[in-house]
């Protein structure tokens, strides 16, 4: 396994659930390597054990057997102290339902990564939260609540959560799923442009235009990959942005 | 994570949900403030028998002649007469440990001066009877040495007598006063001393020479009890074994006897008191205790409840990075901040409580500095106690079922 050029380092991931008297097989000996930069969608029917595996490999999630290496750490192996730690420092993850804070405000959602972050001092706390929300565009709603937000600029909120403490790998989990078209493309948008800065991104989406924003493209079926190539065609989510229909309102009405 | 944060991330969730922050802190609150208010009540007791005590004079012993055994049936104390002045005497001039002693007489008499007429107790006693008692004269004087002689018709009488037979601030010096018919000259008025812890009152009393009551008004031998003082508070007890041994000699009783007599100190009556008021106390803080632990059973039922609710927020904190030791302490300093808030709240409730008690109630209160320590700490112990269980929850839960928990 050639771990050095790769980020994520999968070796024969194996996760069982029990039913009853049951094994349902969720992931079987998953073997995959994430290089440093990549932008993966990672693709597939319901229950096909994509999200169980986004779980794993976020660090959320154990698996039945198998080996992770992620940064040239072996995950497995840490306790649960360490592997806080390490989706604090190194991983930022997106989820479908947003998972803010209620009656929170946006700036101190985006505060909560570094206030588990013991060398991070007030001061360059609001200052990195309130660039984080800026780079996703919500710097003038920073002191709103998530109800007085769209699900789209939640979802930026989150996005904006997710990269405060600089990771090197952003895990989204179908973080389009709650969304309308054009809130989707935007966070294709901002996805894309993390990208091009060098944060790895792994997503899972079963929208195949979503995937096509990605440069790589996997799919899972019945807990095994069963595909793993490159996005022909890729899809620019500023261009596409543009080309989308404009709602006219007087049009609606008349 | 920065302590700093914790208490601002508890700050933050409690000042979401005051209401019920505020009715779980009430049952710490009524919890302190019955523990301080108790305390400072019994402690008011105690103090206040203490002082009454030293009033009666700390030093002094008495002796009771004792009770009889009368065919295995006892008597009780003072039953039987068996002190005499002979015993005053021997102890006078045998007891190392005392500085003075006077034989006790009292009749209780119907006493008549003008158009007014009272009943009370008239006691006959040395002048030393005024020192043992720690009583002093007002107005006027003690009778003499030469009144005890010559069995003089003279008394001293205390406030309450002489309002009730001479009217409110008369001058009851000089005046002549009748005790079962017999005049007496009033030489003296006591100073005011108030009820005692028994709650009698220690001026409603008329005293004459010793022998004019023994010789005019009882005609007996017999004392009704001899009062001596001893030297120091720490010669009580020695004055107390050598009184008894020396009317066991009097009384010429054998050793297989029973003593005829009973000796007793004020300390004695002192200590039975406060022992009592030391288990009312306790009694009172005990039951106050459990309404405090009532509290911190609310504490953990709702902290069971808020870690039930915030599942998910824990699943989120604990996915950006919170580690199981951040959510423990988190929940902990929640609970701890409404034992803590309630429990200061409670004491200042508790003070509350005494002041109305002893001003309305007139009961006497002492708020001790222990008492408020004793129950802060107590609520706070009960806080990190209560707290423990939920927060331990909380932070065993698995980041990603606490993400999936609906």
């Amino acid at each position: 396994m050639d771990i050095d050029n790769n980020l994520i380092c999968v070796k024969d991931l194996v996760k069982t659930y029990k039913m009853g008297d049951m094994q349902v097989f969720a992931l079987r000996n998953v073997t995959l390597n994430i290089e440093k930069g990549a932008f993966v969608a990672i693709m597939g029917p319901s229950g096909s054990g994509k999200s169980t595996f986004m779980n794993v490999i976020g660090c959320l999630d154990y698996p039945t057997s198998g080996e992770y290496y992620i940064d040239n750490e072996n995950v497995f192996k840490l306790n649960k102290d360490r592997l806080a730690e390490l989706r604090n420092k190194k991983i930022g993850f997106i989820f479908q339902s947003f998972n803010i804070l209620a009656r929170t405000s946006a700036i101190e959602n985006v505060e909560l990564p570094m206030l588990y972050n013991s060398g991070i001092d007030t001061k360059e706390r609001k200052e990195r939260a309130l660039a984080a929300l800026k780079s996703v565009g919500l710097a003038e709603r920073a002191f709103h609540m998530p109800n007085q937000l769209s699900g789209g600029q939640q979802q930026r909120v989150a996005i904006a959560r997710s990269l405060v403490n600089n990771p090197l790998v952003i895990m989204a989990d179908e973080p389009t799923g709650n969304l309308d078209t054009r809130s989707s493309y935007e966070i294709m948008e901002i996805f894309q442009k993390l990208n091009d800065k060098g944060i790895t991104i792994v997503m899972v989406t079963h929208e195949m235009d979503i995937a096509q924003f990605a440069r790589t493209n996997i799919l899972f079926r019945d807990g095994k990959i069963v595909s793993n190539s490159e996005v022909i065609d890729r899809k620019i989510a500023t261009d596409e942005i543009k080309n989308l229909p404009i709602l006219d309102v007087n049009e609606v009405l008349t | 994570m920065k302590l700093i944060n914790l208490l601002k991330i508890a700050y933050r969730s409690l000042s979401k949900n005051k209401l019920r922050v505020l009715l779980t802190m009430l049952g710490i609150i009524i919890g302190v403030a019955s523990v301080i208010a108790m305390l400072a009540i019994g402690q008011g007791s105690k103090e206040n028998i203490q002082t009454s005590m030293a009033s009666l004079g700390i030093n002094s012993v008495m002796i009771y002649p004792g009770s009889t055994n009368q065919g295995g049936v006892r008597m009780g104390a003072g039953s039987y007469s068996t002190l005499t002045l002979k015993d005053v005497d021997a102890i006078n001039s045998k007891c190392d440990y005392i500085t003075d002693v006077s034989p006790v007489v009292s009749k209780s008499s119907q006493v008549i001066a003008g158009n007014q007429n009272w009943h009370t107790n008239v006691v006959g006693g040395l002048n030393q009877y005024f020192k043992i008692r720690d009583l002093t004269v007002s107005v006027g004087s003690s009778f003499s040495a030469t009144d005890e002689h010559t069995a003089a018709k003279v008394c001293v009488i205390g406030q309450t007598v002489s309002t009730n037979l001479f009217g409110e601030n008369a001058n009851p010096v000089g005046k002549f006063i009748r005790i079962n018919s017999i005049p007496f000259k009033v030489v003296g008025l006591l100073a005011v001393k108030g009820q005692n812890t028994f709650g009698q009152d220690q001026d409603d009393i008329i005293i004459a020479p010793f022998s004019t009551v023994m010789k005019r008004m009882l005609s007996t031998l017999y004392l009704n009890s001899i009062l001596a003082s001893a030297k120091s508070e720490n010669d009580i007890d020695n004055a107390k074994s050598q009184i008894s041994t020396i009317i066991r000699i009097q009384h010429k009783l054998t050793p297989a006897d029973q003593d005829d007599f009973t000796v007793r100190s004020q300390a004695d009556i002192a200590k039975t008191f406060e022992s009592i008021s030391n288990v009312m106390t306790i009694l009172l803080a005990c039951i106050a205790s459990i309404s405090l632990l009532v509290g911190g059973i609310g504490i953990m039922n709702i902290m069971l409840v808020s870690v039930t609710e915030r599942t998910r927020e824990i699943g989120i904190r604990m996915a950006v990075g919170a580690k199981s030791r951040d959510v423990l302490f988190q929940f902990i300093i929640e609970s701890i901040f409404i034992s803590v808030l309630g429990g200061l709240i409670g004491i200042v409730l508790g003070i509350l409580i005494a002041f109305l008690v002893s001003y309305f109630g007139k009961w006497p209160v002492v708020i001790t500095g222990t008492s408020i320590l004793l129950s802060f700490l107590f609520s706070s112990v009960v806080g990190i106690f209560f707290g423990w269980y939920p927060a331990k929850k909380a932070s065993n839960l698995n980041p990603i079922d606490a993400l999936r928990f609906e």
